[in-house]
């Protein structure tokens, strides 16, 4: 394969946000008439590169060249203006226009200083036809699928001539024919000379359309490859990895066996749970005192599942039962009355309350069970907090210090401490370690490690399959959205998950 | 992938719809079926308006005439044109609170200035030119101080309100010769129907926006920024000029429905306009504009009007009905048209 | 000493409190009078007392704005039930055999805040049950309302010779208004109510991030239902209060733009449209700064009605030094001891 001179080079590109090195000196360089896989695990900084080659975070150190040039750009317009044009995952447009309107949008024919609709709508259909989208263009946006809006975004990108399409996550929510139409398109884009990079989570489609892959991991430049050169297996490691210094960290927990469990109800049992476009139906059983893993790549439906068990997301099929009487989990309320508690990976989201001190936002789960008029004494929640702020090690130890300005490990902690503070019987842990230094990681695993051993059921998701098979007793393997398997206890070796989430246990 | 052909017979938006290949009867059939539910709160407005003219109709002898509803139109020329502006905002996602407080400064203002001896052609794109003035600050303080529309225009009220006090306290009676030929003349239309010069004014102001919302760019990003201004920024569309500009439109309809109600009371008055802006609203909101932003058309905001003004007209005429009826009517039907927009939220988004 | 101080000058009451000291301060240069309180008939008199008077009824409003606007709600009907409460009360006691007799002015009093109550819930129902955004549901009663005021007053200015009822807006106790023990008394009722129980920190949470509080098994729905209810209660002793000071009902100009005001004051007071964190004593200060201000406009000769533009000097000034813009120029003017609030970056 020739080698073209490249139109993106990106040098030693460095990003830190406050507590956390989002990129450390990393590479990237994409060609003309490529399709470049940009691979990594959650956190491992590939929003955080598409973000700084597009001009919506500034870079703290290294060079960006965009056709011989240097560039900094201020922002996604001038980015744009470039020639660089982004889909993002979640489709920028306006869902209330038409087609026509979204691929012109600023670039309409005009006639007499008047939009001209009729020409507008001949671009847009023969932008649309270049793609072989066959839709009428004086639709709305909002009557399409999301495969559909994802097509009319690109034709967008490419109404401005782009030479670089950088396409982030574009397959997450479209099923195997949207994907083929998408990629038909790619394949048509790439042999036009157009630049593309990709990012999805699926390895198959990675597989299929990618020339070559630049993996990331936690911030740091794994290596650049040739897709046909690299196998699945060492692909799913090099982006998994072994964090040796977090494993140094972590005392070996040891595993209490949870033997007797035969005789012993489940605390939670979910059978055929599901929800239509989030997870599959599965069953699972949490035992009292073990951590159960969910391991599987992004996207593969671990959140979905956690957020089932914790009625955060109301399933559409299937049942629960907790403690062996069957229930609904309706809202997170209902769970919460049943001692299930959740932490969902989108800390600033829906974790964080940013402007309430520490202090509260440890009693706000305490607090919001016991309702607003019986009010927990200062006495009691400053035992309660103080007890959390000392066992968890949560710095700075002020407890009327404002949550927003403590690091993201901190938080976390506070956020473990509120839900430890309302003594839960089973914990659901949804990357607990994310986007955490390495010190507070091995703190928090080590505490999973401790609840579970007296007596707490555990549920722990992560993005690093090492930290899953350290911690959990049983793992629950997923792959698309469906709980493929359950390995259990000591035979649990990493190759084996790992050639479950690449393969499906098919091979 | 099903394509459907969009031809709604007086359409609101037409421009943005017209129709390309001739269809066959069953495609318009299709098409009537699978209406563009950006029409339907509008289509809603209309069958209410109609249904009211039916009402009254039936009621009272003499209530489809020519007389009655040109005197609709006509009675209500500057609450059209303040709709108009108000839609603009509104589309966008924000709100505008400033707009009676504005017809009443620039009412008094022109009154005044006729008082001194102004020329008409002076003091009319004068009394317009303050509104826009008034807008553009208005604008600033969203856009730059990003302080919120609310209290933005909230402040702008107080000020305009305050201005018209400075101004004159007491009611200016207005002898200018243009004014007064602008109030006294009627153009009729056929037997019973007449227009006149307000009306002609306000109807252009529609025909402007309507051209401006649906032809031309910045229109479209009007639409971009309510539908999402997150989306509208990647997009790289001009945001902020966009922004700053709505204001300055809503300021100078305001500016404009102050001249047309200064022509329609032949005075100025610093008390005028007291919750005009809330009928502006209910208006916009009444014809079909989502208060969320992104969908809503001038001539929605139009029937609007014109159903506000018939609220008027028939509790009018059935005499026995005291005048606060009007307010409860419009509240009533304002919770009913909000209620059916957030069932047709949820159902979209099922 | 210095610490309080520099924490004072950065907390977003400081201008607002500035603002209020200059008033005081501007009026008492132009009347050396003005700070004097004497004493009459046991009653005290004064600019400050007036100031105290005048603020009970807008103060009222806006502690039940304060709660509602922390749950990232807003009321606009509050006016419309400031009119609807006197217009009731008036009615009741104008058609009674015995308007004099305590007990029919306390049935009065009962009924208007027991319908404000319901016209509360009205409003918290659309918000929190339906869904539909507080700006247009409250809208819907704002403008219905006063049609309904009128219904119940038949169209006139209802007057009413009742001396109990006078008691509540222009009656003494102890020295000082009525109207200002009642507002006092409610002031620190929603203190107690907010700060002593945890509803004042749960309506921040749910006003701050609704997703992160669901999740915490915070009940949003009753604590928004609850301070639309509050909201509406309060306006509807403040329409008591208002119509008690002219023993009539009006029910055109009765709490006219108080909800205009009220939000002003809680906005000046520092308090966030967005949601999220209130402050009472913020909401107190901003309802006595427009106070001030109108009564420094008549003070200082002003024709009154020149008030709204000295209102929107004021507004616009404490809003361009509240605006995130102007406090970021103003903190990097300052030494940068204090680490700036870092705007979060959404990682990847």
């Amino acid at each position: 394969m020739s080698h073209p001179t490249p139109v993106v080079e990106m040098r030693g590109i460095s990003i830190e946000f406050p507590g956390v090195k989002a990129l450390q000196d990393v590479d990237f360089t994409l060609r003309p008439g490529e399709v470049h896989a940009l691979m990594g695990e959650n956190g491992a900084g590939k929003s955080t590169l598409i973000k700084a080659l597009t001009g919506v975070y500034a870079i703290d150190s290294g060079s960006i060249v965009v056709d011989g040039a240097p560039h900094t750009f201020a922002g996604p317009a001038a980015a744009q203006a470039a020639g660089i044009s982004t889909v993002y995952q979640e489709v920028n447009l306006c869902a209330n226009l038409t087609v026509a309107e979204n691929v012109m949008l600023g670039h309409e024919p005009r006639r007499l200083g008047a939009i001209d609709w009729r020409a507008t709508r001949r671009a847009a259909a023969e932008h649309l036809a270049r793609l072989d989208l066959d839709i009428d263009p004086a639709s709305l946006l909002s009557s399409h699928s999301i495969a559909v809006q994802q097509l009319v975004a690109i034709s967008r990108a490419m109404v401005v001539d782009a030479k670089v399409l950088i396409l982030d996550e574009p397959t997450s929510s479209l099923d195997a024919d949207e994907v083929r139409q998408l990629f038909a398109v790619m394949r048509s884009l790439r042999s036009r000379g157009v630049a593309i990079l990709f990012v999805s989570h699926f390895l198959e489609q990675v597989y299929e359309i990618s020339d070559r892959m630049t993996i990331l991991r936690n911030g740091r430049l794994v290596g650049e490859y040739a897709t046909a050169e690299l196998p699945r297996l060492e692909l799913v490691s090099k982006m998994i990895g072994t964090s040796l210094e977090v494993l140094e960290k972590l005392e070996e927990a040891p595993k209490r066996s949870v033997a007797a469990r035969a005789d012993t109800q489940p605390y939670l049992r979910a059978i055929g749970l599901g929800r239509r476009g989030a997870i599959e139906p599965f069953d699972l059983d949490v035992y009292a005192g073990e951590v159960v893993g969910l391991a599987g790549l992004l996207g593969s439906g671990r959140t979905e599942l956690a957020r089932l068990l914790t009625g955060a997301d109301r399933a559409d099929a299937g049942q629960v039962e907790v403690e062996g009487t069957t229930t609904r989990l309706r809202t997170p309320r209902t769970a919460l009355g049943h001692k299930i508690a959740f932490s969902s990976e989108d800390r600033k989201g829906e974790g964080v309350i940013g402007d309430l001190t520490v202090r509260e936002n440890i009693m706000l789960g305490l607090q919001a069970e016991r309702g607003w008029a019986r009010r927990i004494s200062a006495k009691r929640a400053d035992e309660v907090v103080t007890k959390y702020v000392e066992a968890l090690g949560i710095r700075p130890a002020d407890p009327d210090a404002l949550l927003r300005n403590l690091s993201g490990g901190n938080q976390q902690k506070v956020l473990l401490a509120r839900w430890l503070a309302t003594a839960p019987r089973l914990l659901v842990l949804d990357e607990p370690t994310r986007g955490i230094d390495v010190g507070a990681k091995a703190e928090i695993q080590r505490l999973v490690a401790e609840l579970a051993a007296d007596g707490m059921a555990v549920v722990f998701i992560s993005a690093e399959l090492e930290e899953v098979l350290r911690l959990s007793h049983r793992i629950a393997v997923l792959r698309d959205r469906v709980k493929i398997a359950e390995v259990t206890g000591d035979e649990v070796e990493l190759d084996q998950v790992v050639e479950l989430i690449a393969s499906g246990g098919r091979s | 992938m099903i394509t459907h052909e969009l031809e709604p017979a007086p359409s609101p938006a037409g421009g943005a719809q017209p129709s390309g290949a001739a269809g066959g009867t069953l495609t318009r059939v299709a098409s009537a079926l699978r209406l563009d539910r950006r029409y339907i709160p509008v289509i809603g407005t209309l069958v209410v308006l109609l249904g009211m003219f039916a009402l009254g109709a039936s009621r009272y002898e003499n209530f489809l005439s020519g007389r009655v509803i040109s005197n609709l139109l006509i009675n209500n020329s500057y609450l059209v044109v303040l709709a108009v502006g108000m839609t603009f905002v509104i589309i966008a996602g924000g709100i505008d609170l400033s707009v009676g407080a504005v017809v009443a400064l620039s009412g008094i203002t022109a009154a005044s200035l006729f008082q001194s001896g102004w020329p008409a052609v002076v003091v009319i794109p004068l009394v317009i030119l303050i509104g826009s003035v008034l807008g553009l600050v208005v604008g600033v303080m969203v856009h730059v101080f990003e302080i919120q529309p609310f209290i933005a225009t909230l402040a702008a009220m107080f000020l305009a309100r305050g201005l018209a006090y400075v101004v004159s306290l007491s009611s200016i009676p207005i002898t200018d010769e243009t004014i007064v030929w602008l109030s006294s003349t009627r153009i009729p239309l056929g037997e019973t129907w007449s227009l006149t010069p307000s009306g002609i004014i306000a109807l252009l102001v529609v025909a402007i926006a309507f051209v401006v919302l649906h032809y031309t760019r910045f229109g479209r990003t009007v639409y971009a920024i309510g539908g999402g201004e997150q989306s509208a920024v990647l997009m790289g569309l001009p945001v902020a000029r966009t922004k700053v500009l709505i204001y300055v439109i809503s300021g100078t309809c305001a500016g404009i429905a102050g001249f047309l109600f200064t022509v329609f009371s032949r005075s100025g008055y610093s008390l005028t306009g007291v919750g005009m802006e809330l009928d502006a609203i209910a208006a916009v909101v009444i014809g079909g504009t989502l208060l969320t932003g992104g969908s809503g058309f001038v001539l929605g905001s139009v029937l609007g009007v014109l159903v506000l003004g018939l609220i008027q007209t028939i509790i009018t005429f059935e005499g026995t009905l005291s005048s606060w009826w009007t307010r409860i009517v419009i509240g009533a039907l304002l919770l009913a048209f909000v209620v059916i927009q957030r069932l047709l939220l949820v159902r979209r988004r099922v | 000493m210095k610490d309080a101080l520099t924490t004072f000058t950065r907390s977003r009451i400081f201008w607002p409190v500035v603002a209020l000291v200059a008033l005081l301060v501007a009026n008492t240069l132009k009347t050396s009078s003005f700070l004097s309180v004497r004493v009459q008939d046991g009653h005290l008199f004064g600019a400050l007392v007036d100031i105290a008077r005048n603020s009970s009824p807008l103060l009222l409003v806006a502690l039940g704005m304060t709660l509602v606007i922390a749950t990232r709600g807003i009321d606009l009907s509050v006016g419309a039930v400031v009119a609807i409460s006197g217009a009731v009360a008036c009615s009741f006691i104008a058609s009674s055999p015995d308007p004099a007799s305590p007990v029919t002015v306390l049935t009065a009093v009962g009924i208007a805040v027991g319908l404000s109550l319901v016209l509360g819930v009205w409003n918290g129902f659309l918000v929190s049950v339906v869904g539909i955004q507080p700006i247009i549901a409250t809208l819907v009663l704002m403008t219905a309302g006063r049609g309904i005021a009128m219904l119940i007053t038949g169209g006139q200015i209802t007057t009413v010779n009742s001396p109990p009822f006078k008691t509540i807006g222009s009656g003494f106790w102890l020295g000082l208004p009525v109207s200002v023990w009642i507002a006092g008394l409610v002031f620190v009722a929603v203190a107690v109510l907010t700060r002593r129980t945890a509803l004042g920190m749960l309506l921040e949470s749910v006003g701050i991030n609704p997703s992160a509080s669901r999740l915490a098994g915070v009940h949003a729905r009753t604590l928004i239902w609850t301070a639309y209810a509050l909201a509406a209660t309060f306006a509807g002793i403040a329409g008591l209060m208002i119509s008690s000071n002219v023993m009539a009902a009006d029910a055109n100009n009765a709490g006219l733009f108080i909800e205009l005001d009220a939000i002003l004051a809680v906005v000046i007071g520092g308090t966030s449209l967005a949601g999220g964190k209130f402050s009472l004593s913020g909401t107190l200060v901003g309802v006595l700064v427009i106070v001030t201000l109108t009564l420094t406009v008549t003070i200082l000769g002003v024709p009154p009605s020149v008030t709204p533009l000295f209102k929107a000097v004021v507004v616009i000034a404490v809003c361009l030094l509240q605006s995130p813009v102007v406090r970021a120029k103003l903190a990097a003017r300052r030494r940068p001891a204090v680490v700036a609030p870092v705007p979060a970056k959404v990682g990847a």
